[in-house]
């Protein structure tokens, strides 16, 4: 990963990372009746909704202002009994988690949303992140469960049939990943090889000043 | 009437078994979701998630329980002309003497060695096909009018390099197509493409897109390594050489130095294929055509086959269904979803429903579903008398040509699929006629098999039949043959695939493509045959799935035999899963080595790992359920 930091290439890249410098909000009819909206707020107003959550620490935050501004994201969600796969996840996740060393905490960070907020309290939670000595930067996270719905649903954790959708385990294979500032949001599969989901992950990662110089690894 | 309060009932169910499942929500909490509006109803959703249709077919929201649906403002339907090679609307690729940076970075079997070039594997048939013709591409940010009531709307696009000029350094815009330039092809004639990543930054990707990309010509008789294989991708300021040998299949095996003729393929296209963001990179406009003729499909109705000429009666169509933001006007995109987006507006040719001005006379259209998920059922309608069927001629499926054409009453087409049809407009002089989609379809998950009444349906295309008879020098189909299959392999082993959703993924056998494309789920040995059996389980689902390289023969649906005289008696290189389906497929591969994908090309369904790699070797395996 190279050694961008995210703060000095917000700062570089300027303030207002969607404008273009030209009227795409002007009809080509010439008649100026649509709104400007910066892409990126279109994003947040459609996906990323400001619910307050809590963590496993007990701390209160906001989804959008406190976890995704302005960051790399890898979102997954689960829930504390859950058996089979979700550990599973839950282990492959802390190798990925290796693979991106220290900026994890500091410009990645990890998000596990409980899909049973009425029984992962932020109690459970902490006990299970001890349990799996889950590392600083990847916080689990519980709600009204309302609130955890509308998350889910938002961020396509979910299916179109309402009898599968009950069934909390369809929806623990994968693995959000994006970056905010950017507006890259895609998915992995959680029980990928965790090198393979760390290169997914870096596919968002702050652009390089000299892109074309990307060293391509071995993918034969 | 009785239609209508069918699915409103429907949706009532659907809403009472979504109450039921969000006890414990409050009323507040729903409204919050968008699910609830302030008279107390559920929206009427086919399940929360879905996009729901309104009664008039339209969407009313987007999936992932937008606040902000995406119905788009009105357009006035058949105001602008369809993009085609004659009104410039669209263009065909021109050939260059040589590539701009070709002294420093030679076109060669070997990776230039230039330091931006993005290959890493030698071009397998080079020496044996050298290339007659170059093309050099860039893709790049553009700007374009879709309809005359939205916005410019900021796409990606095809560029010929050096003749559209350069991209502004500012803005990372520039002029490009899309559909991108179209590849007139000879079988051949091979064709080197030098394809430059030229788009912008990231954080300037409009809302969506990731600029970094692998072109897939989408059923070439192509080496592995300018197949356009998901993880070549290739990044911004990097250039890709692709080698298109233009050969037939059979080249280095069953038919050597000439190919197999009845293995003519004639309607491909071009695509981005980068892993894990195919849908919207090519939701922003990263699709083209590429034609492929021969001595008996010519181009020209006075030689050969005699098909309506090139390009004046032969036409492409890629239809696609998109939505706009009621707000901006531009072009909504849903990078959340996995099932799949539906769009509500159509597309052919970059213009919401246009109109197009033809004679009365035989025309060729290559029809083409350019996704992202929805299938299409194309009727020809007139207006004044709109439950006549009006038959025309089925001539290729997925761009091969049949045994013989045949007269039928509508297309079925899955993402990817392409027909090309004759319709002869003689007998509509002075009238006008649309080509209408009658197949229902309410959310990503696939149609329901539910044809909606004539009239009723999505008019994609109007035909404006002119009244004076002109000249027709085709041929008329009812008197003619094109290729015979080739006859069947024997398969050296059969294998079986299951396509299910596994804990909220896509997945083919119960295992997902890996972001790093490393998985070799299986070998195949070179030259030999297979028969692949590929099951759906599912009620609720469909998926068009592609194999890459070489045509299949289809030989059962369920207990259904594939017999002549139907239409999928047929080469072909996608199947439509139905609901509860098995199909039984027989292949050859032959000539090259390498590594191809099979996957769904619904794209939302093939980003979320729906896809698995095998190589084709000196030497295959024998796994049955890879
Ligand atoms: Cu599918």
């Amino acid at each position: 990963m190279p050694n961008v930091n995210r703060r000095q290439w917000l700062t570089a890249s300027g303030a207002n990372l969607s404008a273009a410098g030209e009227p795409t909000a002007q009809a080509s009819g010439g008649e100026t009746k649509w709104k400007t909206i910066s892409p990126r707020d279109v994003i947040k107003n459609r996906h990323l909704p400001n619910v307050v959550l809590t963590t496993h620490e007990g701390k209160k935050v906001r989804f959008y202002d406190d976890l995704m501004k302005d960051k790399i994201v890898v979102i997954n969600m689960m829930y504390a009994t859950c058996e089979g796969v979700c550990p599973r996840i839950t282990s492959n996740l802390q190798q990925v988690q290796k693979f991106l060393g220290d900026r994890v905490g500091r410009d990645i960070f990890f998000y596990s949303i409980t899909l049973k907020p009425e029984v992962d309290t932020p109690a459970v939670l902490k006990k299970h992140v001890a349990m799996h000595k889950i590392k600083p930067g990847w916080t689990f996270l519980t709600g009204a469960p309302a609130d955890i719905e509308l998350l889910r649903r938002k961020l396509g954790f979910s299916d179109p049939d309402p009898e599968v959708d009950k069934d909390k385990a369809n929806h623990i294979g994968n693995v959000r990943y994006g970056n905010e500032a950017l507006m890259l949001w895609a998915a992995a599969p959680g029980l990928s090889k965790a090198s393979a989901i760390a290169e997914s992950i870096k596919w968002v990662d702050w652009p390089k000043e000299e892109a074309a110089t990307k060293v391509k690894g071995d993918r034969k | 009437m009785a239609k209508i309060s069918k699915a409103r009932l429907k949706a009532q169910e659907n809403a009472r078994k979504n109450r039921q499942e969000l006890i414990g929500v409050s009323r507040r909490d729903l409204m919050k979701m968008g699910l609830l509006t302030s008279a107390g109803l559920l929206v009427p959703k086919r399940g929360l998630s879905a996009r729901a249709l309104n009664s008039a077919g339209w969407l009313e929201s987007g999936s992932s329980g937008d606040d902000i649906p995406c119905q788009s403002p009105p357009t006035t339907p058949f105001i602008e002309e369809l993009p085609n090679h004659m009104n410039g609307g669209m263009v065909i690729h021109s050939p260059v003497a040589a590539f701009s940076n070709e002294a420093a970075c030679p076109a060669q079997a070997a990776p230039s060695g230039c330091p931006n070039d993005g290959r890493t594997q030698p071009h397998q048939a080079f020496a044996q096909r050298p290339p007659v013709k170059k093309y050099e591409v860039s893709q790049r940010r553009t700007l374009k009018s879709v309809h005359p009531a939205l916005p410019l709307q900021p796409l990606w696009g095809f560029a010929r390099r050096q003749v559209d000029g350069a991209v502004d350094p500012n803005t990372h815009t520039g002029v490009a197509w899309t559909p991108g330039p179209t590849f007139v092809a000879r079988y051949n004639e091979a064709v080197l493409v030098r394809n430059f990543n030229d788009l912008p930054p990231p954080q300037l990707n409009d809302g969506f897109g990731l600029p970094s990309v692998v072109t897939h010509l989408h059923n070439g008789h192509t080496p592995s390594e300018s197949d356009g294989f998901p993880c070549d991708y290739f990044e911004r300021g990097q250039f890709y050489d692709q080698h298109y040998p233009n050969v037939l299949a059979g080249i280095n095996s069953t038919h050597p130095g000439t190919g197999d003729i009845n293995e003519s393929l004639s309607t491909l296209w071009y695509h981005d294929h980068r892993i894990e963001f195919t849908a919207p990179n090519v939701y922003k406009g990263l699709a083209g055509f590429y034609i492929l003729f021969n001595e008996l499909d010519t181009g020209d109705e006075n030689t050969g086959f005699k098909l309506p000429s090139f390009p004046q009666f032969d036409i492409p169509l890629i239809i696609t269904d998109r939505s706009f933001s009621p707000e901006t006007g531009l072009l909504c995109f849903d990078m959340f979803s996995l099932d799949g987006v539906l769009g509500d507006r159509f597309l052919v040719n970059g213009k919401i429903q246009p109109f197009f001005n033809v004679q009365p006379r035989r025309y060729r259209f290559r029809v083409l579903d350019g996704g992202p998920s929805r299938f299409y059922q194309n009727f020809l309608l007139d207006p004044t008398s709109p439950s006549t069927i009006n038959k025309f001629w089925h001539i290729a499926n997925d761009g091969n040509l049949l045994p013989r054409p045949l007269l039928v009453n509508s297309i079925r087409l899955g993402v990817a699929e392409r027909h090309d049809i004759i319709i002869d407009f003689r007998p509509f002089a002075g009238k006008t006629l649309y080509l209408e989609n009658r197949l229902e379809q309410q959310d990503g998950r696939g149609p329901t098999n539910n044809l909606l009444p004539p009239g009723q349906g999505h008019k994609l295309l109007k035909f404006i039949v002119g009244g004076t008879p002109v000249p027709d020098g085709s041929a008329d189909p009812s008197t003619q043959t094109f290729y015979p299959l080739p006859p069947r392999p024997t398969p050296r082993i059969t294998r079986t695939f299951r396509f299910d959703r596994t804990n909220g993924q896509w997945a083919i056998n119960n295992k997902l493509m890996p972001g790093d494309c490393s998985d070799i789920r299986f070998r195949v040995q070179r030259n030999s045959g297979e028969r692949w059996i590929l099951q759906n389980n599912s009620g609720g689902w469909q998926h068009p799935i592609h194999i890459h390289f070489e045509e299949f023969q289809l030989v059962r649906r369920n207990s259904r035999i594939i017999q002549a005289g139907d239409p999928e008696f047929a080469r072909k290189d996608v199947v439509r899963l139905n609901f509860n389906e098995e199909v039984e497929l027989l292949f050859r591969f032959r000539d090259f080595r390498g590594r191809y994908p099979m996957h769904c090309h619904n794209t939302l369904h093939e980003d979320h790992a729906m896809m698995l790699r095998f190589d084709i070797e000196d030497v295959g395996d024998n796994k049955t359920e890879p």
